[in-house]
């Protein structure tokens, strides 16, 4: 970049003219026609406005691009999307300042926010651990899975049923429904984890809708469309209602008021706790052999199979552990609803978790957590505009696709210290 | 346990549908040597690699693997469809149940033949390091628990393997491109890694698919060079297929020549320089030149 720089006004000058004309285009007949009954009024000074507002940013920033600080930008700009970096061995990540923040700021918002608030962060986190179940199915093991929305129905249905046919509680059921998720994955992966790609999208697919059809038609069991309420979760067995069949109540133990918020207060702080216990969980296993094993599966199945490595068991660890995450994740959001029905585990569901990890980024765990919050809580900001929810959630990604078609935040490797070679 | 070959190959056959690409083809291949497959284009010598390293099924006949100590028949870990008497005895069912639910090439690799591809494939968006590790895949500690703790015997496995990792590296001259993604390497040195990550999995017997395929003549010569080193300093065997003869005829000590899917000549390097047939086919019908491909 050492040519010489010098501004082309010329050329800045062509381009406000083009944008201001397109900017006259759109907003011309938007901002200047206004109705006044069955006539119309014509507002140019807005219209004028708007355009010189348009054309004047354009010419500033065309002249901008043309300096030698806006060639570096555009050049580094253009060449952002080169994929994945290797860390320097010994790099120390800016993660170790971040996170005790984070937690330090998480910690006090139930105390600081209002319920509405605290609701939306709850969805906010559920749909935070299912990004990251399903980050290691698509992200790490490459196995595109659009029936997850399966598995967490398995965890919300198993807290529910469970409840009410073994009247089994909040904290025996997130462990078991972990579990139940990652067997019902195993039963499911079996069969067709022999197949890739396309294939196996649309088996997988089947089985989110089977298990969803399942969940409508067998009425004695599940009674169908009606639902099936979930319980809360126990306080060391104090319940959060406001009056207790048995034993005491929080507020009563506590004397305190009763106050709706606690239940969500707690469901946050539990939540709060296994997503960082996932969070970890996941950053060690990215590590491990079982790990790279998933994202060598990825780029090259059959070098991994030259290599010794069994890939049915591989992509089915990939498959138990995606699973049993999306099962913790259900158990949360039927405990956090208070009750269940098959209309929450639609096919748009599988689509916006899929989107989650799109967006951000396959593999990246920061990445997913970001876009997580986005597209949950997002939606909730703007009610207003409810209708075009899915509209702007298309544009998003369309937009992501063409400008960071890697996602939000890009994968870096661990880089390793050269040592002395040994062998044995 | 055959104790002087390592590889027994009996009367392979294989078919894809009416094509016979593979009519009983018949070698041994001896502890500790370097053997070399040649042929013409489409003699069937990929073919030959893919079944004995169980990419393919052969549709008939035997191929014996003895190392690590015990004999493996390839065909038999690969899934081999149930047989009558399977039906009387319980534990021959059981086993060919095994072979067929959990069975595949991994089970070759593990039994100690490795191999490397023709079009090379590395894990491109890994590191060189992460390549070698994945290969380590079955010396490693792989307990989820160990992992996630980070205990001791863990952080001990991950150390020894990064240090085997590192040795490989040196051994093909790659140490300095460690931190780098192996898609990033250029050509020759992603042959390289190709073997080294080959040689991490321990094994007894190489299979290397034209590993000097676009290489130039310095980087042919230093992989010749790190070919003996395999075999002097490593005992371990190598089998080759290579078009460049020049290279076949100054490391090989056994050459095994196809063509339309039979062994045409088998042999020492000198045997098979003069050998009629072997010269025909290559050259045609022309008798008495030297095959200088």
């Amino acid at each position: 970049m050492s040519q010489a720089v010098g501004i082309n006004f010329k050329k800045s000058s062509v381009d406000a003219f083009i944008a201001g004309l397109m900017a006259l285009v759109l907003f011309g007949p938007i901002v200047g026609v206004v109705l006044d009954g069955y006539g119309f009024n014509a507002e140019f000074g807005r219209v004028a406005w708007i355009v010189a507002v348009v054309a004047v940013g354009r010419f500033v920033m065309s002249s901008f691009l043309q300096t030698e600080k806006g060639i570096a930008l555009a050049f580094r700009y253009a060449n952002s999307d080169d994929g994945v970096t290797v860390l320097p061995p010994g790099h120390k990540s800016k993660m170790i300042w971040i996170i005790p923040l984070v937690i330090a700021v998480g910690l006090l918002i139930p105390f600081i926010a209002s319920k509405y608030v605290l609701t939306v962060i709850i969805l906010g986190l559920i749909y935070v651990l299912l990004g990251l179940g399903l980050n290691i199915v698509v992200g790490l093991a490459g196995l595109l899975d659009l029936g997850f929305v399966g598995f967490y129905a398995i965890g919300a249905y198993g807290l529910a049923l469970g409840y009410e046919n073994l009247g089994l509680g909040f904290w025996s059921m997130l462990p078991i429904a972990a579990i139940l998720a990652a067997f019902a994955g195993a039963i499911l992966g079996f069969p067709v984890l022999r197949m890739h790609g396309d294939y196996l999208a649309i088996v997988t697919l089947g089985f989110g809708e089977i298990i969803r059809l399942i969940l409508t038609n067998w009425a004695s069991f599940t009674h169908g469309p009606n639902g099936v309420s979930a319980p809360l979760p126990t306080f060391f067995g104090l319940e959060f209602k406001r009056r207790s069949r048995d034993g005491e109540t929080f507020h009563e133990f506590f004397n305190i008021p009763y106050d709706s918020a606690y239940k969500y207060m707690f469901i946050y702080i539990v939540l709060f706790a296994v997503v960082w216990a996932v969070l970890f969980i996941k950053h060690r296993l990215v590590k491990m052999p079982i790990g790279r094993a998933w994202e060598a599966l990825r780029e090259d199945e059959i070098a991994c199979r030259s290599l010794g490595l069994n890939h049915v068991l591989v992509k089915l660890s990939a498959f138990m552990i995606g699973a049993s995450t999306g099962g913790l994740a259900g158990v949360f959001f039927a405990t956090y609803q208070g009750f269940v029905n098959p209309s929450s585990f639609t096919f748009f569901e599988s689509a916006l978790i899929l989107a989650i990890v799109v967006l951000g980024g396959m593999g990246s765990t920061l990445g997913v957590v970001i876009a997580a919050f986005c597209l949950t809580v997002l939606p909730e900001m703007l009610r207003e505009f409810a209708e075009y929810r899915v509209l702007m959630f298309g544009i998003l990604m369309v937009v992501m696709m063409i400008w960071k078609p890697r996602g939000i935040v890009r994968v870096t490797r661990t880089g390793f210290s050269p040592k002395k070679g040994v062998v044995k | 346990m055959n104790q002087e070959n390592i590889l027994a190959v009996e009367n392979l056959v294989m078919h894809f549908g009416g094509i016979k690409a593979l009519n009983d083809v018949t070698f041994d291949i001896k502890r500790g040597s370097v053997s070399a497959l040649i042929g013409p284009n489409g003699a069937g010598k990929t073919t030959v690699f893919n079944c004995l390293t169980g990419f393919y099924k052969a549709t008939g006949g035997k191929i014996q693997l003895s190392a690590g100590g015990k004999e493996t028949s390839i065909i038999k870990v690969l899934g081999e469809p149930f047989k009558a008497t399977d039906f009387i005895s319980p534990a021959s069912f059981a086993s060919r149940l095994k072979y067929k639910m959990f069975g595949g090439s991994h089970l070759v690799n593990r039994a100690g033949l490795s191999r490397t591809f023709q079009n090379i494939r590395l894990f491109k968006e890994m590191s060189v390091i992460e390549n070698l590790l994945v290969a380590q895949h079955m010396l490693v500690n792989r307990s989820l628990i160990a992992g996630i703790l980070n205990t001791k015997g863990y952080k001990k496995a991950e150390e020894e393997a990064l240090e085997r990792a590192f040795y490989w590296l040196g051994v093909v001259d790659l140490v300095d491109s460690a931190n780098r993604l192996a898609g990033e390497l250029s050509y020759g040195q992603q042959r390289r890694l190709e073997i080294a990550r080959a040689m991490c999995t321990n094994p007894e017997i190489v299979c290397l698919d034209e590993p000097a395929a676009g290489l130039n003549p310095s980087e042919t010569e230093a992989l010749t060079k790190m070919i003996r080193v395999l075999r002097d300093e490593h005992n371990t065997t190598v089998l080759l297929i290579e078009h460049d003869m020049g290279m076949v005829m100054d490391i090989s000590d056994y050459i095994v020549v196809l063509d339309h899917g039979e062994v045409i000549a088998k042999g020492g390097p000198d045997d098979i320089k003069s050998n009629p047939k072997v010269i025909a086919a290559y050259l045609g019908a022309e008798e008495g030149e030297e095959v200088t491909l």
